[in-house]
């Protein structure tokens, strides 16, 4: 027979994954129950800088079901135990000792003080209430510029200051680009050309992932068990092995059903350790279950940025500077990641735009809050917000429209590969084909004169068009740019594959998925390079004893990485069939073609399969000699390269400039995020990210009162929106291969959320920039909206600056609305 | 206090604290932990289960407001190895990813299509207002729970859904 098998790679396969989703027979850490399981709760700090003078565990102690209550002193007696900050992003970073519980001061709100163990979740909340602590309050600092400023008080006075680094790539001295300096002085002398400098703002965001954070832990067999809701369970295993001191051989964590994360999982957690710690003192196996509230602050915040961003072009629109200032905020202490996150989006200010001359600095500060680390895109999506807002700018200001501006600045497609002004290489990518599609949908030009109309009209609700054309760098990545920017890891992936006697397979990845949908992407490579059905692989991942070798899930990395391990094992995997073929068959490996899971000898139609190959190997009967008796194989794939998906993403917003109340009215993107191996399951990104974006533009702000108390500290508060507060989108995509890996696929899990940000915010600017606005605040609430329109400034004017949830007033009186 | 409730078709009668929530007795005492816990201020709606053919979120009733009720959980829907229409159009139109929110989600999308027998678009997502997801951004979840009610007949539900005091619409109902 000599049937074509449709490729699987391109099909809108329905996930494997959801069999078990959606019938609750599912594997979250919190439904684990162990016999003798002991439940903690963890009593947390209620200010943000405190000395600790007593703490008063005794009445806790005696109530029914409390099996012990510690703190610092009981677990971490000597305070040598600090929780891994993996990026030390300069030589000379400022580092200060994040530990399991506080001992004698707290530095934010939530901060651990003691934990309970009891025999049920219900009995050790109620302990917390038994426990009696005496707190001596210090000064706080919040706000970062005041964090900086000389005198201010220290949220961790043994560094003597609150600067936790400074960061600065500059074209001229890597040799990559001009002097940025000389390029905005000639700028600014020259009549010819503009200069414009404007401050943005990244509110601070929480992750929000649905599922909040668990840990089981086991110490009861030869291993200790970890059982966690984490994006990292290899990076947990060797992080609790150097953090405790543990024999490395002697842990086995489990990631099992994880819902959601979004970089908020990607985490060595205080909570993991203490549960760690409390079982081996105990000899019991013992749960953590965070409330929501407990996870809103203490799990990590995102974003948090103030971005003063200088553009210099020449008055035809060409840009020949740009200069970036950002100040980060770390919060209280320095998470897996957190110094590294804003650094990440330093090669991607410059975006897809061909820019002679760049700088960029940042200052990384502490403050008393929450830690920030990673959220989806991480450092990228602050980059792509700032560079699309002043492009929109700059067009303002040279009165050319938006797109004309991007045109005339982006690298063309027949410049690819094209080598950017931080030394990236972009391998390809078509700005034109994607911008052409997304303005055809769009019906650019029709909203355009509808705009014109309302303005001429004087309607009270006004319409504004946004754009965002992106890139990113995703697939993280390259080993030795890791090593170069001082990350404590490589950034390569693990697979196997096993093939079983029956002709079936088994997949190992070390890349451990919490909804993306490995399963079935990893399903359809392996079914496509091995010939074998679809139904007919398993994917095994997310336990280190079963994936033992892994770096796991974050900055697109799955596909572009771990699925390129996966082709790199099935490739090996063909490699050994071919030679058992060869002898099976009676002839040179030479002679022989594999496709569809056969292989062929060549000119004739004797074949055999990979099953029976698997089978004669299981067997072992008959092999060539110096051949082992096994099929299976692993790879182990480090990227030459970053991928690099794009967009044009194009959005209508209506403003009602009497209350001030955004509506989306039609929201359109076109990504091209190279080949994609399920359609189904990009366009799922791209609406999740879209959604995150959004949220991010429009409703969402983690808000602390000046006493450092996060006053959006649940979902009633924090606006994370609903089916009823989001459009429908229009989606589509053009496929660049990328050609820095054997698939052409590129990363999708952050381009929706980075890409979406700015187009939101640019249309609602849009729609009111003939009223004399210039900038909105995010997230651009009603009251944000209207007090940009009516000139009043909201924090001045004491209505509140960050009315987002509480609506209890943002921590400085004087940013906001107009600038 | 004595409670029994009839849970995905099973009774029970158990001595339960006043101040124990249903979705904790039903995931830590009756080990049916499809249903979930995704906030503490009942604004996400991943415990969503089904009250005497409502929804409820059961995070917000207390195990012995359910004494002598029947609920069902996500884990009650499918009959004889056939999934939920509602279950089908989920996995069908790719409206989950990590499925932390879906039992909450299926569940609610059970009850608003009882009342709603062929919603538009505006229709689901009101009706979906109460329950959060962060990973998909609604649009599959709309499309799914639109789709199911297209393939949903009456009858197609379990009979703890069906609202029986109102008329049920040709080609609607469940």
């Amino acid at each position: 027979m000599t049937s074509t098998l449709e490729p699987e790679v391109g099909k809108a396969r329905r996930r494997k994954e959801d069999a078990r989703l959606i019938t609750g027979r599912t594997r979250w850490t919190d439904n684990i129950t162990l016999p003798g399981m002991l439940h903690l709760a963890v009593l947390r700090s209620p200010v943000a800088h405190a000395r600790i003078t007593r703490i008063d565990t005794s009445a806790a102690l005696e109530l029914p079901g409390v099996v012990a209550v510690y703190t610092a002193s009981d677990l971490d007696p000597e305070g040598a135990i600090a929780l891994p900050c993996a990026w030390p992003i300069t030589p000379d970073m400022k580092h200060p000792r994040r530990p399991v519980l506080a001992a004698d001061t707290v530095h934010f709100a939530g901060e651990g003080v003691a934990v309970v163990v009891a025999r049920d979740a219900y009995l050790a909340h109620d302990a917390l209430e038994a426990i009696d602590v005496d707190y001596e309050e210090l000064p706080v600092v919040l706000d970062m510029e005041a964090a900086l400023a000389d005198g201010a008080p220290l949220v961790h006075p043994e560094l003597e200051t609150n600067r936790n680094a400074l960061w600065v790539f500059d074209s001229g001295e890597a040799g990559t680009g001009g002097d940025v300096a000389a390029a905005i002085d000639e700028a600014g002398a020259s009549d010819d050309a503009i200069v414009l400098t404007r401050r943005f703002r990244q509110q601070r965001l929480v992750p929000a992932f649905m599922e909040p954070r668990s840990t089981v832990v086991d110490p009861t067999g030869a291993q200790t068990t970890i059982w966690s809701a984490t994006q990292v369970p290899h990076i947990l295993k060797t992080m609790t092995a150097l953090t405790l001191g543990l024999p490395e051989h002697k842990v086995r964590v489990i990631a099992p059903d994880v819902g959601g994360g979004f970089g908020g999982k990607i985490a060595v957690l205080p909570e993991e350790t203490m549960a760690v710690l409390v079982a081996l003192k105990l000899g019991r196996p013992v749960k953590w279950t965070e409330s929501r509230s407990e996870c809103m602050i203490t799990a990590h915040h995102g974003r948090d940025q103030i971005q003063d961003i200088t553009i210099a072009a020449r008055r035809d629109g060409t840009i020949t500077a740009l200069k970036v200032d950002l100040i980060a905020d770390m919060g209280a202490y320095l998470g897996l990641v957190t110094p590294g996150v804003p650094i990440l989006g330093a090669f991607m200010f410059n975006a897809i735009y061909k820019i002679p001359a760049y700088r960029f600095a940042c200052t990384n500060v502490f403050t008393n809050k929450t830690l920030t680390d990673a959220y989806r895109g991480a450092g990228r999506p602050e980059a792509t917000f700032a560079i699309e807002r002043i492009m929109d700018e700059l067009a303002a200001e040279l009165g050319m429209d938006p797109m004309r501006l991007r045109e005339q600045n982006w690298i063309k497609h027949e410049e690819f590969p094209y080598t950017t002004v931080c030394g990236l290489t972009y391998d390809s990518g078509n700005y034109e084909a994607a911008t052409g599609r997304a303005m055809e949908l769009f019906d650019y030009e029709g909203l355009r004169r509808e705009q014109q109309q309302r303005r001429e009209s004087g309607d009270p609700v006004q319409l504004g068009l946004g754009i965002s054309t992106y890139t990113e760098m995703c697939g993280l990545a390259p080993s030795r740019v890791l090593g170069s920017l001082s990350y404590g890891a490589g950034g390569w992936e693990h697979a196997a594959i096993r093939m079983l006697p029956t002709g079936k397979v088994e997949v190992v990845t070390g890349s451990s998925p919490h909804g993306q949908g490995h399963e079935t992407a990893w399903s359809q490579i392996v079914a496509d390079q091995l010939g074998v059905a679809f139904e007919d692989v398993e994917v095994i991942h997310g336990d280190t004893q079963s994936s033992h070798k892994g770096l796991d899930t974050y900055g697109s990395r799955s596909l572009t990485v771990g699925g390129i391990a996966v082709v790199k094992a099935a490739e090996k995997v063909v490699a050994k069939a071919r030679k058992v073929a060869a002898h099976m068959m009676e002839c040179s490996e030479d002679d022989l073609e594999f496709a569809e899971g056969k292989f062929t000898v060549r000119g004739t139609d004797k074949s055999t399969g990979i099953g029976d190959i698997a089978l004669a190997v299981f067997a072992a009967h008959d092999l060539p000699d110096g051949i082992e008796p096994t099929l299976d194989a692993e790879a182990v794939y480090d990227p030459e390269n970053f991928s690099f998906p794009h967009g044009t993403h194009l959005c209508a917003a209506e403003v009602d400039t009497e209350t001030g109340r955004v509506r989306l009215r039609s929201y359109v993107c076109v990504d091209d995020v190279g080949r994609a191996v399920n359609p189904l399951i990009v366009e799922g990104q791209v609406h999740g990210g879209l959604a995150q974006g959004i949220a991010q533009a429009l409703f969402e702000e983690a808000v602390h009162d000046e006493s450092g108390t996060l006053t959006t500290g649940t979902f009633a508060d924090y606006l994370l929106p609903s089916a009823a507060d989001l459009p429908s989108f229009t989606t589509d995509r053009t496929e660049t291969p990328a050609t820095s890996n054997p698939l052409g696929v590129k990363g999708v899990g952050e381009a929706g959320t980075i890409a979406s940000t700015p187009a939101v915010v640019n249309a609602v600017v849009d729609a009111v920039r003939h009223m004399g606005v210039n900038d909105i605040e995010m997230p651009c609430s009603p009251l944000r909206v209207w007090a940009a329109i009516h000139r009043r400034d909201p924090g001045g004017s004491g209505i509140g600056g960050a009315e987002a949830g509480g609506g209890l007033g943002s921590i400085s009186s004087t940013e906001g609305g107009v600038q | 206090m004595r409670i029994s409730v009839t849970v995905d078709g099973t009774q029970y009668t158990d001595d339960v604290e006043p101040r124990l929530l249903l979705v904790h007795y039903l995931r830590e005492r009756l080990g049916k932990v499809g249903t979930v816990v995704g906030c503490d201020t009942s604004n996400c709606g991943a415990c969503t289960v089904h009250l005497d053919g409502h929804s409820v979120k059961s995070c917000s009733v207390l195990a012995v407001q359910a004494d002598g009720s029947e609920i069902t959980t996500v884990e009650g829907l499918a009959r004889d190895g056939n999934l939920h229409p509602v279950q089908q159009a989920f996995q069908d139109n790719h409206a989950l990813q990590c499925g932390f929110c879906t039992p909450g989600m299926i569940m609610q999308s059970i009850d608003l299509l009882a009342d709603n027998a062929d919603p538009d678009e505006a229709a689901v997502r009101a009706g979906l207002e109460g329950n959060l997801c962060r990973c998909t951004g609604y649009q599959n979840i709309v499309r799914a729970v639109r789709d199911a009610a297209q393939k949903m007949r009456g009858g197609a539900g379990p009979e703890a859904e069906q609202v029986s005091e109102r008329p049920v619409t040709a080609g609607g109902g469940a």
